[in-house]
């Protein structure tokens, strides 16, 4: 029987639709909404990066094989590395390899950034041509690395004898030390545009009302560059060195394309290590314990990050700029 | 991106401009992109004269020839890589930015207790580098019986690509404003709805960006696909080109070359139509 009662009790009906079944009531609940949204992402992070941590310090903790579950053996996976050379080569190897690749890295790209920050005809596709190396695999370019560093075809002993610079054919990769230069100038040269395509965004924020202001004042290019440039680009330049760094020291592909840790194991990096003994060489408790190792230098660039980041207040989710 | 500040460029002068600016920046060009141009001249040189570098210039191709790329289409597995890789690459990229958009839109704007700790340890978990997870991972994926199954891949990508783009996307999020999200939960639209209808479609940019990043982060990974894959004809294109090409002491350089070349084309191809995408998304990712 139609009839008042009736009509508000739709018109109740109608208002808590929205509300609707407890399923949906629940699903608008910010908090159940968020831990539901977290759920995926937060599992396969949990899974595959967490747990693999944790478990990689464990194992390194043991003398597990492949194929054969290990058993809790202490330090002893330490203790032998302790005395192990090429462990100790290895990490030579991995600091010499990052200050100095970092330091290339970092010099040629802010001369890189430099440059594109003047006026420039074709601006934007110079810009995009520039970050071809870093689109391109690793392992790709490093074997055009190679390829250039073949100690009979190399077109730059090719190009240098031609030019009549040197007269023997230039063995890149055949001794430690040609080896090691050769594999640094790689990485830098791959580092190169990752580096100057970020200060440049961080060159192009810096007002040129301050140089106009310190040029009135008669500060010359360099005390411009020392004394805005400089100190306006900190925050970014703290931030993809931290990466640069990091990236660096963990380094694998350049290695294992170009000499796989030759001659002689004398160009191992500590990941290039561990893989050659945890993988082919069947011990993966000990490759485990050398990636471990690196744990301690991984932990200072984050702490370096992590400082000259909380400095711009990010965290709090407000703009910095 | 501007061209608004560029410092006092305008009081510089052509001929010094010329010995400052374009000089230096020519060199980098050129040094930047040689070694492109010597694995496209060596793809399609022939094998005389590959290896004759007195009768012929090796800067130059005299008789061009497809041999490099028919040996490596025809009589090995490159198809079979290049499809793995592939669907390794998409399935992944998808996984990741499913997961991503959910946390990122829970970190940004559903405020929960904890959230910003959440978003800290993402940024977190992209410090972790692969080569110190690659040996836990492999007893794991030993142990749940994916060894040598693309799986294994598209299962432990997503641990680089997530934190990637979740942090890409909060700051996506971030740029779109809160009161358009408003309106719609005062006319009565859910969370989901919001997000669905609103949200994502002005996210669209952030998702491209973040979607062309984790396909070219995973088309471009190393260290997982030669540790969990040892099968020929599962392998992806890098560690195939390296591991299946190289044949004990002899390696034939053009086809090695062949190899590298056309692996690297699908994401240079992306590149080069979405260039503006990469840009933005690499200097706003550690802007952010």
């Amino acid at each position: 029987m139609p009839g008042p009662d009736m009509a508000i009790a739709a018109e109740r009906k109608r208002v808590a639709r929205p509300a609707g079944s407890w399923v949906a009531r629940t699903l608008d609940n910010p908090a159940v909404l968020a831990f539901l949204f977290m759920l995926p992402a937060a599992t396969l992070l949990l899974v595959f990066l967490t747990y693999p941590l944790g478990l990689g310090i464990w194992l390194g903790f043991t003398d597990t094989r492949i194929g054969r579950s290990g058993v809790f053996i202490g330090l002893e996976n330490y203790q032998s590395l302790f005395h192990d050379n090429m462990f100790w080569l290895a990490v030579t190897n991995t600091v010499v390899y990052t200050v100095v690749a970092t330091i290339g890295k970092f010099a040629l790209g802010l001369w890189l950034a430099l440059l594109l920050n003047n006026h420039l005809p074709a601006k934007a596709f110079i810009r995009s041509i520039i970050l071809v190396p870093w689109i391109v695999p690793t392992v790709l370019s490093a074997l055009a690395f190679w390829w250039i560093y073949d100690p009979q075809f190399s077109i730059i002993s090719w190009a240098l004898t031609r030019m009549g610079l040197i007269d023997h054919y230039i063995d890149f990769l055949g001794t430690p030390n040609n080896a090691r230069m050769s594999l640094i100038a790689a990485n830098i040269w791959r580092g190169i545009p990752f580096v100057a395509i970020c200060l440049l965004a961080g060159l192009q924020t810096i007002s040129p009302s301050l140089y106009e202001a310190a040029a009135l004042d008669g500060a010359t290019s360099w005390q411009r560059f020392r004394h805005i440039t400089l100190p306006m680009l900190m925050p970014i330049l703290a931030v993809v060195m931290t990466f640069s760094i990091l990236f660096t020291f963990t380094d694998f592909q350049l290695i294992y394309a170009i000499t796989r840790g030759g001659p002689a194991g004398t160009t191992h990096l500590m990941a290039t290590l561990a893989f050659q003994r945890a993988i082919p060489g069947g011990q993966l408790g000990e490759g485990a314990a050398i990636a471990v190792a690196m744990i301690p230098f991984l932990l200072f660039a984050t702490l370096f990050s992590y400082f000259a980041l909380a400095r711009r207040k990010w965290q709090q989710g407000g703009s910095d700029d | 991106m501007s061209d608004q500040s560029v410092g006092m460029d305008y009081l510089t002068r052509w001929p010094r401009k010329l010995i400052t600016v374009y000089t230096p920046l020519a060199a980098f060009l050129v040094i930047l992109l040689f070694p492109f141009y010597w694995m496209t001249v060596t793809t399609f040189k022939s094998n005389e004269e590959l290896y004759n570098y007195k009768d012929y210039n090796p800067l130059w191709i005299h008789s061009p020839t497809l041999d490099n790329v028919k040996r490596l289409l025809f009589e090995t597995d490159y198809p079979q890589w290049l499809a793995i890789t592939m669907t390794v690459a998409v399935v992944a990229t998808f996984i990741s930015l499913f997961a991503s958009v959910l946390a990122a839109y829970a970190i940004q704007r559903l405020r929960f207790r904890g959230g910003q700790t959440v978003g800290l340890m993402i940024y977190l978990a992209y410090l972790v580098p692969p080569s110190i997870l690659f040996i836990p991972l492999a007893t794991m994926v030993f142990q749940f019986g994916l060894y040598d199954s693309p799986i294994a891949l598209i299962l432990t990508y997503p641990t680089f690509l997530i934190p990637f783009c979740t942090w890409l996307l909060m700051g996506y999020f971030k740029s779109i404003p809160y009161e358009l999200e408003e309106c719609a939960l005062v006319d009565g639209a859910t969370r989901i709805q919001i997000l669905w209808k609103i949200t994502l479609p002005l996210a669209i940019p952030g998702l491209i960006s973040a979607g062309i990043f984790a396909f070219t982060l995973s088309w471009n990974e190393f260290i997982y696909a030669l540790a969990f894959i040892s099968s020929v004809e599962k392998k992806t294109v890098p560690v195939a080109v390296l591991t299946q090409l190289v044949e004990g002491d002899v390696y034939h350089w053009g086809s090695l070359m062949a190899g590298a070349l056309l692996g690297s084309l699908p994401v240079a191809v992306i590149y080069s139509f979405f260039v503006e995408h990469y840009v933005s998304s690499l200097t706003g990712a550690v802007k952010e």
